[in-house]
């Protein structure tokens, strides 16, 4: 593996860029999870598919090939996406949820529209969809070192913040912190690091990244940092373990990702609390 | 005990919701290092008038002086805490320990950009130690009991060292056992701590024997005074009007009944 890892530029790209993501989405997903929004993630994802259908249908109608990086495009719509649900949960204050399948089905929607019109599905497109271990570029994994720089410097700088609102918004609103500012940082960050992260997982898995290391470090863990420590290390090892099983036998990096977290998440299940403490 | 400064003066005060008046003519002074419970039966505009002493309705008729400023002028609210009822959409599955809890009651004193530093850890210690929970700092709140999950937002009031600690019905949900040591906990705080406490509790016979000073409340203020006074009071029975049987609620916690649970005496 590691010669191989040595010798191709293709696999360099997938396994650099696969170890920032495994840091960054299980750490912005401990947020996500503990402030009950795990299914934002799910909507953010299928907005983002419809910037990267958008981007291939441009390219594919009107523009040379290879001219333009769907992950641009796609991260511009999961931007536009993570404002209008902060948006509808305004709009709909006592049914915040609502934001999620508005943004979801519009997502999904206009995917569908954009891959019609480019006359039905295309290779790249299912790379897209469940991630691909060759099709990481030197440019992406720049691009995802940056966005993770990003996410990671705000979450070091404003982690009391971003604690408190999590745990308890109305002292957070009550002591004067501007709680919608932070919704506004919190939500663009989930959207960047969704696109961030599609190259590997895949647009349709994004969520579960998010989601499942956090699902099952709570199950083990001792307070918030914790839960941050162990979501990274489960995402790290689901990441890694999943990227070198795809690599081998030819399987989407996407499924395997997710089929890794859901065996750590059942053994996180299965294992009793006070086994495990004493374990660490 | 004279010269004590005030720092809470009400006079006049008169409330309405559109057509309803629920406060009329409210006189109350607390001094510094008091303890004072305020009682009255669901609906006596309890509620209101924490809002008004804490800012969030703004008074319409009266005058209320905190710290020795009018209200409007008033700035200093980190020495005022605030425990709110514990129901209020608290994540009991919130993966947090008692220690990072009430680190998070610093988190505006800290001040944006800033971190930590040796004199904040050690105020947390102080205040998980004072509601007695030391040995469970590095517990998940979620494993506590009701009664401790309450002790720890009130450590979390305590964390940036409030002069004057306001509690709206702190025992609704922590179980009649927990009760006694839940308030004698807060004469504690009043008595060797030197906080100035301010409860809103319709249990005012389970603590007579911590607080300093009772107010009896049903729209009109019905009693204002020494807990001494307000036992001599009892006795001889409270206007019939005030509607609210005092005598039963101390001979029921006597026996104690577990009427918080309960919570409801109308």
């Amino acid at each position: 593996m590691i010669d191989a890892i040595l010798q191709y530029e293709f696999l360099q790209n997938a396994f650099l860029t696969g170890i920032i993501i495994g840091i960054i989405a299980p750490l912005i997903g401990v947020f996500v999870v503990v402030r009950r929004l795990s299914l934002i993630a799910d909507a953010l994802s299928h907005v983002t598919l419809a910037g990267i259908a958008a981007s291939l249908l441009l390219e594919k109608k009107f523009l040379p090939a290879g001219s333009l990086n769907p992950i641009y495009i796609g991260m511009v719509f999961s931007i536009v996406g993570s404002l209008f649900i902060e948006k509808l949960r305004t709009v709909y204050k006592h049914y915040q949820e609502l934001a999620i399948p508005i943004i979801l089905s519009s997502g999904t929607g206009l995917s569908v529209i954009f891959i019609s019109l480019a006359d039905g599905f295309n290779t790249d497109l299912f790379g897209y969809l469940f991630g691909s271990v060759s099709a990481v570029s030197r440019a992406d994994f720049w691009m995802v070192l940056i966005i993770s720089i990003f996410v990671i410097a705000i979450i070091l700088l404003f982690y009391k913040e971003l604690f408190l609102i999590s745990f308890d918004e109305e002292h957070a609103k009550a002591s004067g912190i501007p709680v919608k500012g932070f919704h506004l940082i919190f939500i663009i960050m989930v959207a960047l690091v969704i696109a961030s992260s599609m190259r590997i997982v895949g647009v349709l898995l994004v969520s579960s990244l998010m989601t499942l290391p956090v699902a099952s470090a709570i199950r083990l863990s001792n307070g918030f940092k914790q839960t941050i420590l162990y979501s990274i290390i489960f995402g790290e090892t689901a990441v890694l373990g999943g990227l070198t099983i795809s690599y081998y036998l030819d399987l989407a990096p996407g499924g395997t990702i997710v089929m890794i977290s859901v065996i750590i998440l059942i053994l996180s299940i299965l294992r009793k609390k006070g086994m495990v403490k004493r374990a660490v | 005990m004279n010269n004590k400064q005030v720092i809470i003066d009400i006079s006049g005060l008169s409330y309405s919701y559109e057509n309803e008046n629920v406060l009329e003519d409210i006189n109350i002074s607390i001094t510094k290092g008091s303890f004072l419970g305020i009682v009255g039966p669901n609906g006596s505009g309890k509620s209101t008038l924490l809002k008004l002493i804490l800012g969030l309705e703004k008074k319409q008729k009266g005058d209320i002086h905190l710290f020795g400023k009018d209200i409007s002028q008033f700035r200093d609210w980190e020495k005022i805490g605030f425990v709110s009822q514990k129901a209020n959409s608290f994540n009991t599955g919130f993966p947090a320990t008692v220690y990072e809890v009430v680190k998070s009651g610093l988190t505006k004193k800290i001040g944006l950009l800033h971190y930590m530093k040796k004199e904040h850890h050690l105020q947390i210690l102080k205040a998980i130690d004072s509601v007695g929970l030391l040995d469970l700092k590095q517990r998940n709140i979620g494993e506590l009991s009701g009664g401790q999950q309450q002790r720890v937002f009130i450590a979390r009031a305590l964390v940036s060292e409030p002069e004057l600690l306001i509690l709206d019905e702190p025992t609704v949900g922590v179980d009649a056992g927990n009760v006694r040591s839940f308030y004698h906990m807060l004469g504690d705080l009043n008595q060797k701590l030197g906080i100035t406490l301010l409860l809103v509790t319709h249990d005012i016979g389970a603590i007579t024997d911590k607080v300093t000073h009772v107010v009896c409340l049903n729209k009109y203020l019905y009693f204002h005074g020494e807990t001494e006074e307000f036992e001599v009071k009892k006795k001889n029975g409270m206007p019939e009007d005030y509607g609210f049987d005092l005598q039963m609620l101390s001979h029921k916690h006597g026996h104690d009944t577990g009427h918080e649970a309960g919570g409801d005496f109308q």
